[in-house]
């Protein structure tokens, strides 16, 4: 609490970013963990939420006559901008916001103060959701070529892994260990996937310390473990994520990358991906075309083209197709690292897990699949998503690339994934939030030292309960999309790769297709599965019906005719497909170009009491209708709630009051 | 002129077919009159490619050794290539489809010689007549009437017979007008928006010329259309210097001071119940565009399957677009001519732009849109033929083609065109036509060049999905139905017994309400399953 300056301020405007003529009057609130605008408007007092730990940068502007400008930009993507009458309440928001999105211990972060109202029970049971030796076993390890090696445990052998990991057989702990001495900090070649069907399997590992001749016969008998683990074939390859100039570079360092003439049966690739800083670049290149003011079509395109982001989207996914290749159709082995392995690595390895393996395209599937590449193998969240005041060059945007490349899957396979759009953009706002605990800290090693099980609440647990907001309709496990391979050679040409409004104009509603095709299935499917329980019912009554009048046959009568009559204006009633209906006299719509998109069209769709109210009446706006319709009140949870208007919410009451 | 003459070699064996996302095929290729047919000559998977000459667009020969290749490239943005063992049989061929696929005389194309293999159920000659029109337009309003002035297209000859014009303006001031407008393309009647009874008018420039030219009874048309009071937009689809240029040539834009109640804008379209009239150069291209997509947005009619083929008979065929010179080549073409443009694909993909946007509220699909950009550029259907109805009935189509919506709207054909999510969406759409909200309309521009079966099957499923439902729910009317009828049928009896036993029951009446009270409640809980 001692770094808000100032709790709360009134009569501050929110722009809306595409038409400056809009602003929303109303009061900014301080707390210990959001920052709220509260509109005045007296009905529904909209509010918006903002988490401090998805603050990425704040900007104050300079004052105008009408007040002093502050600039908010979000991890998520949202962009807000408020002016404050005052410039000094501006300015003692703007420090107290700079000392509160910039948190220096991680008890901190909200994940500490959230409190969902489950027991002490009900929260270990989420985080026991996703159980990653059960990963193993599902895969068929430990058999004949794999098994867990307690060599890491107490962190002893790397401080960046998992205590459990699998490893060859024929790997000994001296093995193991010998090959950890010669691999960027220790992090040795270890079992990231494991295709049971032809015993091919994709390992990781970090860059060798082979400057220009060192070599380690302990490492070098690592992969040859490696290879023998997959009997069927007498190479790996060995994949090295990095531009071919980069891995040189690391060689004046004394690291590198492998020589095929020191180990046996390799054969090595380059595949070209970028640097954290390029990508980091890249998309701050991205987000200022998406920043834009109505740009032009060559403005966005270029920016677009540019900042290279798409191009970087697609090396990722070059490198994941062609492992996936490696180990589906030609059976081999493949051995993964970049520099430290925990960033490129992490991001081929799990794209390449998708792509082979249906299970990843479940919503249970792909948790297990972050939490096996990414949480476990020790990727650095808290350093990349800048969780904790750091060092500014440490933060990229490496899973939101992962979770990018997953989104341009599904657009290319609609049949292949469980889940939709909405739980990849959840999954990444909750990287960001520090709402729940899985993705605190920078390692596993660093998690169990602050015992964040005990004391914060898994996100799994969270949207596997809210599954059915995330479901793909078009999703069926029978279907053979959702069979087998998603066959690479079928995959990805150039330009199929498009720009994400979903994820990058996530906030600015106008841009995005008015309809959303996934909550109109979504609500079909679940007045389908209402039908057959009500089919099932009707059923019943009709027997039992029927059985009593047959039973009671003295009575003979023809009502059909009337009753078909009947029948019929029955089904034309509950004909509920009819239009959603909509009020024509939205007094509220200002006249507007065309161009400009209107977030606040859904909030405006009126309720049935007011359907009856459309006054054909020619008044001035008339005919200032929109087209939009309220998705969200068909979709089944009454939902496209996203989590930066219920994530704080549902819970924060209580911190919003204290204040 | 007999085909045969331009066909050297009909016929070639050992052909190689080549096609993206397919595996080579080996076939025999022959040449008719208005098609090249390949057919593979696998016993178990026969596979046949029709293609019309009028489709292709350009063609290109290569040779290794006595191996020769043709690359054809099509309107349709198909590209196919060709092995043709032979040099000669190869340089035939290239030379005959270069011949077949440039024919000059109209009435050498294929529809003059197709003959329909369907039931025709209803002309598509006869559908979507401007009476039609004019009655619907007389329900909402009497300010307006059909005009036959262009009866032997003597006024205007990129004009229908029959046009909608102001009541208040006679035939001799509109042959006035006619001088004083581009081509004679004096303002008529494109759409009335029956809530607030704004119209949009549609016309070519007013030939001012440099000094300013002035014409009464156009300026007296134009102001005829305003209520009192009221203000209009005239939109000019040009930029302001180009239109400043166009006086010079004798072309021009409207003064304001002469049109008191109207506003003259260059490509901004305002959005304030105003009336507008628009008007590019000719008026036969980009204001057609703009009047057809302003109607998509307004008008919940176009956006129904009908409704869109009487908005491009309208707006397009009667307008006088002149689909027959801007649809002579297309993309790939080496020979294009000035006139080519693919005015009429641009205003399709600015639909699928929308339809992407609301993907709920057209009735008609993706490919109902790429089935008309196929047979504006290569047909069987006489449609999309000549430039103009003047030119159309010279030609003599509806006595010797079909009309393409005599294929169109039968229900097999209409099956493949319908929307599954489509639900009659009264209100305006705007569309957002930011950057960020514009993609590129892959099922045309990729649609060769990308694997579609995945896309299909969404498409399949998404199918499947709703007709599941369709039948749960007629399901679960019936039984419904089933059971107010037992139900109906329990109570009398009971009734019966009532009365047997001499007791008289209030409810014997009251079955009926009762049946009323079950259909409304099966009312609400869908309703409410629905919305809730």
């Amino acid at each position: 609490m001692e770094h808000i300056r100032m709790p709360k301020v009134e009569n501050v405007r929110l722009l809306d970013r595409l038409s400056s003529r809009k602003a929303a009057l109303g009061t900014l609130y301080l707390t210990a963990t959001h920052v709220i605008f509260v509109e005045n408007g007296s009905e529904t007092r909209k509010e918006t939420w903002v988490l401090h730990s998805q603050i990425s940068s704040i900007e104050k502007q300079a004052t105008t006559a009408t007040g002093c400008p502050l600039l908010i930009r979000c991890k998520n993507f949202q962009v807000i901008q408020l002016v404050i009458p005052q410039e000094r309440d501006c300015h003692d928001v703007y420090i107290s916001l700079i000392r509160l999105a910039r948190p220096v211990k991680y008890e901190e972060l909200y994940c500490f103060s959230f409190n969902p109202k489950l027991d002490k029970e009900e929260r270990e049971q989420g985080w026991k959701l996703v159980d990653l030796n059960e990963e193993y076993s599902r895969m068929g390890i430990p058999n004949n070529y794999w098994q867990i090696s307690d060599v890491n445990r107490d962190y002893g052998v790397c401080d960046s892994y998992p205590t459990e990991v699998y490893v060859p057989k024929s790997a000994t702990a001296h093995i193991i260990v010998g090959s950890s001495k010669f691999r960027s900090r220790r992090r040795f070649p270890a079992l990231s996937y494991y295709c049971k069907d032809n015993n091919a399997s994709i390992c990781r590992s970090s860059q060798p310390l082979s400057g220009f001749s060192a070599r380690c016969l302990e490492d070098e008998q690592m992969l040859q473990a490696i290879r023998k683990a997959n009997p069927g074939s007498d190479f790996i390859y060995v994949v090295d994520t990095r531009p071919k100039l980069n891995a040189m570079a690391n060689r004046a360092a004394g690291k590198g990358y492998e020589n095929e003439d020191n180990y046996s049966n390799i054969k090595f690739q380059f595949i070209g991906i970028e640097n954290i800083h390029v990508m980091r670049n890249s998309l701050q290149k991205m987000l200022e075309v998406c920043e834009l003011k109505s740009p032009s079509m060559s403005d966005f395109l270029w920016g677009l083209e540019n900042s290279g982001w798409l191009k970087h989207i697609k090396a990722i996914m070059d490198a994941g197709i062609f492992i996936a290749k490696a180990v589906a159709e030609e059976g081999v082995s493949v051995l993964v690292h970049c520099s430290d392995g925990w960033d490129r690595t992490a991001q081929v390895c799990s794209v390449a897990s998708l792509l082979l393996d249906p299970y990843y395209r479940t919503m249970k599937g792909f948790m297990v699949l972050i939490e096996k590449d990414w949480v476990s193998f020790g990727h650095k969240f808290n350093h990349r998503y800048g969780n904790l005041d750091g060092d500014p060059k440490e933060i990229s945007p490496v899973i939101d690339q992962f979770i990018e490349c997953v989104w341009q899957l599904m657009e290319q396979f609609p049949c292949a994934f469980e889940f939709n759009e909405r739980f990849l953009i959840h999954i990444q706002h909750h990287i960001y939030s520090c709402q729940f605990g899985n993705f605190l800290c920078n390692s596993p090693k660093e998690r169990q030292e602050l015992k964040i099980q005990e004391r914060t609440y898994s996100l799994w647990a969270h949207l596997w309960k809210n599954r059915p907001d995330y479901l793909n309709p078009l999703y069926r496990s029978d279907h053979s999309q959702t069979q087998g391979t998603l066959h690479p050679q079928m995959a990805p040409c150039n330009f199929l790769y498009k720009f994400w409004s979903g994820m990058y104009n996530r906030f600015e509603k106008g841009l995005h297709p008015r309809q959303s095709v996934t909550d109109y299935l979504m609500a079909v499917k679940e007045e389908t599965q209402q039908l057959e329980e009500e089919l099932e019912v009707l059923g019943e009554r009709l027997a039992n019906l029927q059985k009593s009048q047959l039973n009671d046959n003295k009575f003979k009568s023809k009502p059909q005719d009337r009753s078909k009559q009947l029948g019929l204006s029955t089904s034309n009633n509950s004909l509920a497909n009819t239009p959603q209906e909509y009020s024509n006299d939205l007094k509220s719509f200002p006249s507007r170009s065309p161009s400009q998109g209107d977030e606040e069209d859904s909030a405006l769709i009126l309720t049935q009491d007011n359907l009856k109210s459309s006054d054909p009446d020619l008044s001035a706006n008339s005919d200032q209708e929109s087209g939009v319709e309220d998705l969200s009140c068909r979709s089944p949870s009454g939902g496209g709630c996203l989590p930066s208007e219920d994530s704080g919410k549902d819970s924060d009451e209580a911190v919003f009051l204290a204040v | 002129m007999e085909f045969a003459e331009l066909i050297k070699t009909p016929r070639a064996d050992n052909v190689v077919l080549h096609r993206p996302f397919y595996l080579a095929v080996e076939g025999t290729l022959c040449l008719t009159g208005h098609h090249l047919i390949f057919s593979s000559r696998r016993q178990d998977n026969a596979e046949e490619l029709w293609l019309l000459h009028s489709n292709i667009d350009s063609i290109e020969k290569r040779f290794v050794g006595s191996l020769g290749t043709i690359i054809i490239k099509c309107k349709d943005l198909r590209i196919i290539q060709l092995d043709i063992p032979g040099m000669e049989e190869c340089l035939n061929i290239a030379s005959s489809i270069e011949a077949l696929s440039t024919l000059d005389s109209v009435t050498l194309m294929y529809p003059f010689f197709y003959r329909p293999m369907f039931e025709i159920v209803e002309d598509g000659w006869r559908c979507f007549l401007p009476d039609e029109e004019f009655e619907l337009l007389s329900s909402a309003t009497d300010e307006w009437r059909l005009s036959c002035i262009n009866k032997e297209f003597s006024v205007c000859p990129s004009y229908p017979p029959v046009v909608i014009v102001p009541k208040s303006i006679d035939d001799e001031a509109l042959r006035k007008v006619a001088m004083f407008r581009h081509g004679s393309r004096f303002p008529v009647l494109s759409y009335y928006h029956k809530k607030n009874g704004m119209v949009m008018m549609r016309s070519s420039q007013p030939l001012t010329g440099t000094n300013g030219r002035r014409c009464k009874e156009d300026e007296k048309l134009i102001n005829a259309t305003l209520r009192p009071g009221k203000r209009g937009y005239i939109i000019d689809t040009r930029s302001l210097n180009v239109a400043q240029q166009a006086r010079a040539k004798g072309g021009g834009f409207e003064q304001e001071a002469h049109y008191p109640q109207w506003r003259r804008i260059h490509k901004c379209i305002e959005r304030e119940g105003a009336s507008v009239l628009v008007h590019g150069t000719e008026g036969t291209d980009s204001t057609l565009q703009v009047t057809s997509l302003a109607q998509i947005i307004l008008d919940p009619r176009c956006r129904t399957i009908r409704g869109f083929e009487s908005l491009v008979v309208r707006e397009w065929l009667q307008a006088g677009h002149p689909f027959q010179q801007r649809c002579a080549q297309s993309a790939y073409s080496n020979s294009k001519q000035k006139w080519e443009a693919p005015v009429f694909l641009l205003f399709l993909d600015c639909v699928w732009q929308i339809l992407r946007q609301f993907p709920c509220s057209f009735e008609f699909n993706e490919q109902f849109l790429i089935m008309l950009f196929e047979h504006a550029y290569a047909s069987q259907f006489g449609t999309f033929l000549g430039n103009n109805e003047n030119e159309r009935s010279k030609l003599k189509l509806q006595q010797k083609t079909m009309s393409l919506w005599s294929w169109v709207n039968r229900s097999e054909e209409l099956s493949k065109f319908q929307n599954p999510l489509f639900e009659a969406n009264s209100l305006v759409i705007w569309p957002s036509v930011a950057p960020q909200s514009l993609q590129l309309w892959e099922g045309v521009f990729l649609r060769w060049n990308r694997p579609s079966k995945f896309l299909d099957e969404a498409h399949e499923e998404m199918i499947s999905i709703i007709k599941y439902n369709k039948e749960l729910q007629a399901k679960v009317n019936a039984l419904r139905r089933q059971l107010a009828q037992l139900e109906t049928v329990d109570r009398m009896q009971e009734n019966l017994r009532h009365t047997q036993l001499g007791i008289v029951s209030p409810l014997g009446s009251s079955s009926v309400s009762k049946l009323h009270t079950v259909s409304a409640e099966a009312g609400t809980l869908t309703s409410t399953q629905l919305y809730g």
